[in-house]
C-alpha cells in the first residue's frame, strides 16, 4: 500500500500567541513549532498500517516554509518513510491554496490512503482535508475516531451529533484522523538520529492567489462584571439569586 | 438588488436542528441589509412537508432535494446536489451551519467552487456590500477578521451564537422541488449504520443547559452528582479531555479544541481548571459558572459567576437550592 500523511507545522498549543505589528497576522517570533497534534494522530495510523501490512511505505507531505522541516522530521522519525515539503514563503496561506498545492502534487503520485488530521490547531479551519477530497474526486470521511482496512475498502466510524456514523469508502481515500484514533507513539532515539538524515524533497508550485485574507486581528475580550460569588456552600444562595435575576437562566 | 442570500439547512428525521433557524435567522438579518431575499436549501428523504416552516424564520424561498438517497447524510450526494442547485444562480453570499455535517459539506463546495470558507464563525456583517466574517483562531486566543476575494462569499456558523428570530406563523416560504443529480451507484462513500451515542441522553451540542465535570471529579462515579443537577435543569453533563481521557466519560461528551464547540445558555464548570484548548469549546457560552477549590484557576477569569469551594459540597447544595426554584 502507499499511504500519503499530510501534515502541518503549527505553533505549539502552550506558546503566548501575540499579535503582529500589522494586526493581521501573529508575531512568530518567539514562537515553539511542533507537529500539528492532530496530525500526529494521521502519522501513528498510517504506520500502524505499515505494521501490519508488508511492502506499505508511508509519504508526508506539508506546504510550508523551511522551518516546516522540524514538523516533517518529527514524522519521520515516528516512521514515515518520505517526505515532500512543497516550499512556500513565510505567509498565511488559505485552506483553499494549501489544498490545491496539495492536490497538485499528490495527483502525480501513487496512493491507497491520504490521511489528514482534522483541524490545524492554529487556523481551526476544519477545510484542508476535504478539499483536497473534491480536488481529486475522491471519498472522504472527516473526521473518524475508528479504521479497518478491509480489501479495496475502508470502513470507518465518525461521530456526529447524538450518534456515530459506520461509513465504507472505496479506496483510493481520504481520512481525517480525529483524537481517539489511536495513541500516537514518541520517537525512538534511533528514528529521531535517522530523521535527520533523511533527504527532504523540496518542491516548489505555482499557488493561487488567496481566496479569502485576515483583515484584522484582536484579542478577544474578556468578560465583563465576571465575580467570585463567594467561598463554600454558603455562596450558594447567592449564587442562584443571580444566575435567575441577573442572569436569567433559570 | 444584490442576488438571494443562500443557506444550506440541516434535518434529522424530517426536522430542522435549531442550527437551521439560526443560520436563516441570521441570513435574514444580513438580507435585510442587502435589501435582497433569502432562499433556504434542504436536503433530506420524505421532508417536502416541513420546508414551509422555514418561512417562520425568514427564508422567502425554500428549494427541497427529497431523495430516499438522502435517508442518511451523503457528503458527495449533498455535494453534487447543492452546487447544481446553485449553478446557474451564481449566489454572492451562502451561508451554512458548522454542525458536523456544515463542517465537512462546506469546504468540499469551496473547493468545487474554488472559492475562500470562512468556517465557525462567530459574527457576520455587512461592509460596502460584502460580508466581513469574524472567527477565532489559535483556540480562541485570537479573534480574526476576514474579507473575501472570491464568489459566493462561504461562511459556516458556529451553532448556538447567532439568535433565532421570533417565528412568525404569518409568514410562508414558498417551496420549490429540485432535482437530486446522483443515484446510489454515484456514492464511494456510504453510511451503513448510525449508532446510538454512548455519550449522555441529551447530547451536548444541543443542550441550553451544560453541567461539566472535569479532574477534580476524581472519579466516574461521581459524575452521578452532575446527572442529577443537569436532569433538574433539562441540561446535559460535559466533560473535560482530563475526565474523558480518565474514561470517566465518553468522548462523545467532551468539551474542548478536541471534542465538542458548545455554547449553552449555562456552562456549569466543576472542577475544570480552564485550559485554553477547554476554554476554546466553551468560551462563548452565555453564562458561564466555575466551581473550583483554587481560587487562582484560570477558569475564573472566564466565568461571570464563581464559587471557590469544594464541588463535591457546592454541587449537591446547588441542586438542593434550585430544586427550590424549580419544583
Ligand atoms: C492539542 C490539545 C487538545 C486538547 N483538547 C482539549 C479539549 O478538547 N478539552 C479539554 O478539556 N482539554 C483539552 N486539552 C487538555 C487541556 O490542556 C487540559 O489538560 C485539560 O482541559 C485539563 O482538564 P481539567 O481541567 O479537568 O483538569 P486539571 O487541569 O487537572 O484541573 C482540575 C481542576 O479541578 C480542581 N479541583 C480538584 N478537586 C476539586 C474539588 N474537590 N472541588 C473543586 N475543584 C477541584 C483543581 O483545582 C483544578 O483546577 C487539550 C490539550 C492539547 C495539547
Ligand atoms: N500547510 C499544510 N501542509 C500540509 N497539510 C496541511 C496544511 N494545512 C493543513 N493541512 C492538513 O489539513 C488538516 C486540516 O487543516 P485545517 O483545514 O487548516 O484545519 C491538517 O490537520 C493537515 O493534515
Amino acid at each position: 500500500m502507499k499511504i500519503l500523511v499530510c501534515v502541518k507545522q503549527v505553533p505549539d498549543t502552550e506558546t503566548k500567541i501575540k499579535i503582529g505589528a500589522d494586526k493581521k497576522s501573529i508575531d512568530t517570533s518567539d514562537i515553539n513549532w511542533i507537529l500539528n497534534p492532530y496530525d500526529e494522530y494521521a502519522v501513528e495510523e498510517a504506520i500502524q498500517i505499515k505494521e501490519e501490512k508488508e511492502g506499505t511505505t508511508v509519504t508526508v507531505i506539508s506546504v510550508g516554509p523551511e522551518r516546516s522541516v522540524s514538523a516533517i522530521r518529527n514524522a519521520i522519525a515516528m516512521g514515515a518513510d518520505e517526505a515532500v515539503l512543497i516550499k512556500t514563503e513565510d505567509i498565511y496561506l488559505d485552506s483553499f491554496t494549501v489544498a490545491k498545492a496539495l492536490a497538485d502534487v499528490i495527483k502525480d503520485l501513487e496512493y491507497d490512503l491520504i490521511f489528514f488530521g482534522k483541524q490545524a490547531v492554529d487556523d481551526d479551519n476544519l477545510q484542508v482535508g476535504p478539499m483536497v477530497a473534491e480536488l481529486l474526486n475522491l471519498p472522504c470521511v472527516s473526521p473518524i475516531a475508528d479504521l479497518k482496512l478491509e480489501n479495496g475498502s475502508v470502513t470507518v466510524k465518525r461521530e456526529i451529533e447524538g450518534g456515530t456514523e459506520v461509513i465504507e469508502a472505496s479506496l483510493p481515500a481520504v481520512i481525517s484522523a480525529d483524537k481517539g484514533l489511536n495513541e500516537p507513539r514518541y520517537p525512538a532515539l534511533r528514528g529521531i538520529m535517522m530523521a535527520k538524515r533523511k533527504p527532504i524533497d523540496e518542491k516548489q508550485v505555482d499557488m493561487e492567489t488567496a481566496k479569502i485574507e485576515i483583515v484584522q486581528m484582536a484579542y478577544p475580550q474578556s468578560r465583563e462584571g465576571g465575580k467570585i460569588v463567594g467561598e463554600g456552600v454558603d455562596a450558594v444562595p447567592e449564587l442562584v439569586r443571580l444566575l435567575r435575576e441577573e442572569a436569567k437562566v433559570v | 438588488m444584490s442576488k438571494p442570500v443562500y443557506v444550506i439547512t440541516e434535518q434529522r428525521n424530517g426536522a430542522f436542528r435549531k442550527v437551521s433557524f439560526e443560520v436563516v435567522s441570521e441570513a435574514r438579518r444580513l438580507a435585510d441589509e442587502l435589501g435582497t431575499s433569502v432562499v433556504a436549501i434542504l436536503l433530506g428523504s420524505g421532508v417536502s412537508g416541513i420546508g414551509e416552516e422555514l418561512g417562520q424564520y425568514g427564508a422567502d424561498k425554500v428549494l427541497v432535494a427529497d431523495n430516499e438517497i438522502f435517508e442518511n447524510y451523503s457528503a458527495e450526494g449533498y455535494t453534487k446536489t447543492i452546487l447544481e442547485t446553485i449553478k446557474n444562480v451564481d449566489p454572492e453570499i451562502v451561508l451554512l451551519p458548522a454542525s458536523i455535517l456544515g463542517k465537512d459539506l462546506a469546504p468540499r463546495l469551496a473547493a468545487n467552487l474554488a472559492v475562500g470558507l470562512a468556517s465557525d464563525c462567530v459574527k457576520l456583517s455587512i461592509e460596502s456590500g460584502k460580508l466581513e466574517a469574524q472567527r477565532p483562531m489559535y483556540a480562541g486566543k485570537v479573534i480574526a477578521d476576514y474579507h473575501f476575494n472570491s464568489s459566493p462569499q462561504l461562511a459556516s456558523l458556529r451553532p448556538n451564537i447567532f439568535p433565532v428570530l421570533e417565528p412568525d406563523s404569518s409568514k410562508k416560504a414558498e417551496v420549490e422541488n429540485v432535482s437530486v443529480p446522483v443515484t446510489k451507484s454515484d456514492l464511494k462513500a456510504i453510511v451503513k449504520e448510525l449508532l446510538a451515542s454512548e455519550g449522555g441522553k441529551i447530547d451536548i451540542s444541543e443542550a441550553d443547559i451544560i453541567v461539566s465535570g472535569g479532574r477534580g471529579m476524581k472519579g466516574a462515579e461521581n459524575f452521578k452528582i452532575l446527572e442529577e443537577l443537569a436532569d433538574l435543569l433539562g441540561g446535559a453533563v460535559g466533560a473535560s479531555r482530563s475526565a474523558v481521557d480518565s474514561d470517566w466519560r465518553a468522548h462523545a461528551d467532551q468539551v474542548g479544541q478536541t471534542g465538542k464547540t458548545v455554547a449553552p445558555d449555562l456552562y456549569i464548570a466543576c472542577g475544570i481548571s480552564g485550559a485554553i484548548q477547554h476554554l476554546a469549546g466553551m468560551s462563548s457560552s452565555k453564562c458561564i459558572v466555575a466551581i473550583n477549590k483554587d481560587p487562582d484557576a484560570p477558569i475564573f477569569q472566564k466565568a461571570d459567576y464563581g464559587i471557590v469551594g469544594d464541588l463535591f459540597d457546592v454541587v449537591p447544595k446547588l441542586t438542593e437550592e434550585l430544586k427550590k426554584i424549580v419544583e
